[in-house]
């Protein structure tokens, strides 16, 4: 049948099972909006920055584990959604994003509204095209999505030109993709899957370090098994929260830079890391020559780059978590015994918890606290960056996959917002909060427009402390307090920004309110910000500083 | 140490600034590159020289294999290869000199391709170290331009790139 390069891109997005997608319109993709103004199928969030609509589409892929996909202008358009593609390139989101191009005649002019997107992506993009001619655009959309959603999951850029997205194709759209040169390798090498076993018998002090491969490939279920049956302590990455339910008694919680004493403890001491779908980040290892002495390594990834690439892995198995795991576990004795070793945790456990001084001031990692208990921990948590990130992090018990949703390789500020509303839409029944600081919101704010004209309940938490509160952190800690350029305590009356987008607003001043003010926002069924005037100095604790070892810890209590 | 890495490749716009970029990206420098189609019109290769140590190596093959776009990578380091590289040197000839220039052209098997009243221009083919041999002794005479297509190889196994 013969339709244009617009219509070939919804009926992919049809095919493809893509319900929902988020967007800006410009000159460049109105053919694209025209035809999707008469698909009543697929449901188009129309953002206000086009930044957002990325970090949206990357919220919902999150939460749901389906693809996320964005589209916007060229040019400009193009070059806002960087940042999103980026923070997704990071934490490995599937995502296809559809950027509209100038005329193919016009491309490398510098023609109004230019911009070469494909060149600029290609570091921060799994993948991306530029089509040029409509009879390519049935198999490169067929693609895009293989690539997306397969192998280490990533975001794959379409450029494509107005004059593409008007030209007429007989082609269809293909059943099914082959391309010769990506075969992503999901089955574990059997023979190193034998090996991992026998370390792990033998092991007397063996330590799961899972990340967020765990959540992506969906292992959740065979990490618990294998966890538990082999009675082995887990500790996760920020991006692995959920992944292994932190109530268990063999959790350890976050390890890294802002991790927990005794997960930072266990792994320093242990004689066998078993690294599943984690890629021994520089804020998780610390200084690398002094990390994890005594061990050997097993590392189980579907990267292969990620391998031997900061740490020597001793034991290398290449292939998806949920197989290689499934593998390993009738391979494993029964509950090896292992006592000492749990006892020294439990000793850890017992002596270093995660604490702060509560009284006086509104503490922020009270207001995290007070979220979980007010939601029972069934909440889909968004973060922000920086402080109000690992506070996040650290006081809320995550016991669920693709609860925590947050920028952790990439580090973005503004993301939070933007995601809560992505991850929202994708799961209605859920209570959704976004945990901000108020920095970061200030970053996304535009969106509060977006929440309210699509009547998103999602409710944001800001621990507003008035500075830029990690970067003034490394300033008291590493520069001698001297505070420079952090001082944001002039921003906006958030309560009033809230009522002028049409949104409803809380402050909160004092530990007693907060209860309150979180069953007050649950029980409207808007958008709500809730600005908790939070203990302006309060530090994230405990820390690893940058570049020493991970049992050099500052402590902000004895 | 450098490594010969051999990488076949979809032939297609693009490829090659993925290539670059990635190498640009992570500060790595590349010695020489040449770039053609294969005996499969949709395939290219691309024979790249990389100075690097083992680890940096490994790391950059496993980050070319994931390009989408790449089919196959080989490093040919250690292996029993053809290498060969083309050059066209530009070397003065003065009258007194000639009959010397000649007679080193010959010996090392290269072509005078272009003469004109002061110059040679000189092509020569072989392997990294005949071409250094050959451009020792013409620097004697001055050289006043010198263009190189970059290393190729195959390798002599009849498996292997």
């Amino acid at each position: 049948m013969k339709r244009n390069g617009a219509q070939v891109i919804v009926e992919a997005l049809m095919k493809e099972e893509v319900d929902i997608i988020f967007g800006f319109p410009g000159g460049s993709v109105i053919p694209l909006y025209d035809a999707l103004y008469e698909t009543k199928e697929i449901k188009h969030i129309l953002t206000r920055h086009e930044q957002a609509a990325a970090h949206a589409a990357d919220g919902y892929a999150r939460a749901t584990g389906k693809v996320g996909v964005c589209v916007a202008t060229s040019g400009p358009g193009a070059t806002n959604l960087v940042t999103g593609i980026a923070t997704a390139h990071m934490d490995s989101v599937p995502m296809v994003i559809i950027t509209g191009q100038v005329p193919t005649h016009m491309i490398g002019n510098d023609a109004f509204q230019e911009a070469n997107i494909t060149g600029i992506t290609y570091s921060v993009s799994k993948h991306n095209y530029l089509v040029k001619r409509v009879d390519e655009l049935p198999s490169v959309l067929k693609e895009a999505f293989h690539i997306a959603t397969t192998g280490r999951k990533g975001p794959v850029l379409i450029d494509v030109p107005k004059d593409v997205l008007t030209g007429e194709t007989k082609v269809p759209y293909p059943a099914e993709v082959k391309i010769r040169s990506y075969n992503p390798n999901y089955k574990g090498n059997l023979r190193q899957i034998k090996r991992a076993a026998s370390a792990i018998n033998k092991s007397e002090k063996p330590i799961i370090y899972a990340g967020g491969g765990i959540i992506s490939s969906e292992a959740s279920v065979e990490l618990i098994q294998f966890a538990r049956q082999a009675g082995i302590p887990v500790t996760t990455t920020l991006m692995g929260l959920g992944a292994f339910p932190e109530n268990d008694k063999l959790s350890l919680g976050m390890l890294g830079m802002h991790g927990t004493r005794y997960a930072n403890y266990a792994i320093s001491e242990t004689d066998l890391i078993i690294a599943a779908g984690a890629r021994f980040d520089d804020r998780i290892t610390g200084n690398v020559s002094e990390f994890a002495p005594y061990a050997k390594i097993i590392h189980l990834d579907i990267d292969p780059t990620v391998i031997s690439k900061s740490v020597r892995v001793d034991i290398p198995i290449v292939g998806d978590a949920k197989n290689i795991l499934s593998q390993l576990i009738p391979l494993i004795e029964k509950k090896r015994k292992r006592e000492a070793w749990h006892a020294r945790i439990k000793e850890w456990k017992g002596k270093h918890p995660l604490k702060y001084q509560r009284g006086g001031d509104l503490k922020p990692q009270y207001v995290v606290e007070k979220i979980d208990e007010v939601t029972k921990g069934e909440a889909i948590i968004a973060t922000e960056v920086g402080q109000n990130q690992m506070w996040a992090a650290q006081f809320y018990q995550y016991t669920k996959p693709r609860t925590f949703i947050s920028s952790g390789g990439l580090g973005t500020m503004g993301y939070g917002f933007p995601a809560s509303i992505g991850a929202q839409i994708g799961c209605p029944d859920k209570v959704v909060f976004d945990i901000a600081g108020d920095g970061s919101f200030q970053m996304n704010i535009q969106e509060l427009a977006t929440a309210v004209n699509y009547k998103i309940p999602v409710k944001i938490a800001i621990l507003n402390n008035g500075y830029l509160g990690m970067v003034r952190q490394w300033q008291e800690f590493f520069y001698h307090h001297r505070y420079s350029q952090v001082d944001i305590e002039k921003g906006p009356d958030f309560v009033k920004v809230a009522a002028a987008y049409g949104a409803e607003g809380i402050r909160v001043d004092k530990t007693e309110e907060v209860e309150p003010a979180l069953k007050k926002a649950l029980d409207i069924p808007g958008p709500v910000i809730i600005d908790f005037r939070v203990s302006r100095e309060e530090n994230v604790y405990p820390m690893v500083p940058a570049g020493v070892a991970l049992t050099q810890m500052i402590e902000g209590l004895a | 140490m450098r490594h010969i890495i051999s990488i076949e490749v979809e032939n297609r716009f693009g490829i090659l600034a993925r290539i670059t970029s990635l190498f640009s990206a992570r500060g790595f420098n590349i010695d020489s590159l040449a770039v053609g189609e294969t005996e499969d019109p949709t395939v290219s290769r691309i024979t790249m020289v990389v100075p690097g140590d083992d680890q940096i190596i490994e790391q950059v093959i496993k980050q070319l294999h994931k390009l989408v776009d790449v089919i196959k990578v080989v490093d040919l380091r250690g292996q029993d290869i053809v290498e060969r590289e083309l050059i066209l040197v530009k070397v003065n000839a003065r009258r007194a000199d000639r009959a010397e220039i000649m007679r080193i052209v010959d010996i090392f098997r290269a072509k005078i391709v272009d003469i004109d009243p002061l110059s040679f221009t000189i092509e020569i083919t072989g392997t990294e170290e005949k071409i250094k041999g050959i451009l020792a002794l013409l620097k004697i005479f001055g050289i006043k331009k010198l263009v190189r297509t970059g290393k190729i190889a195959l390798s002599r196994e009849g498996k292997r790139i």
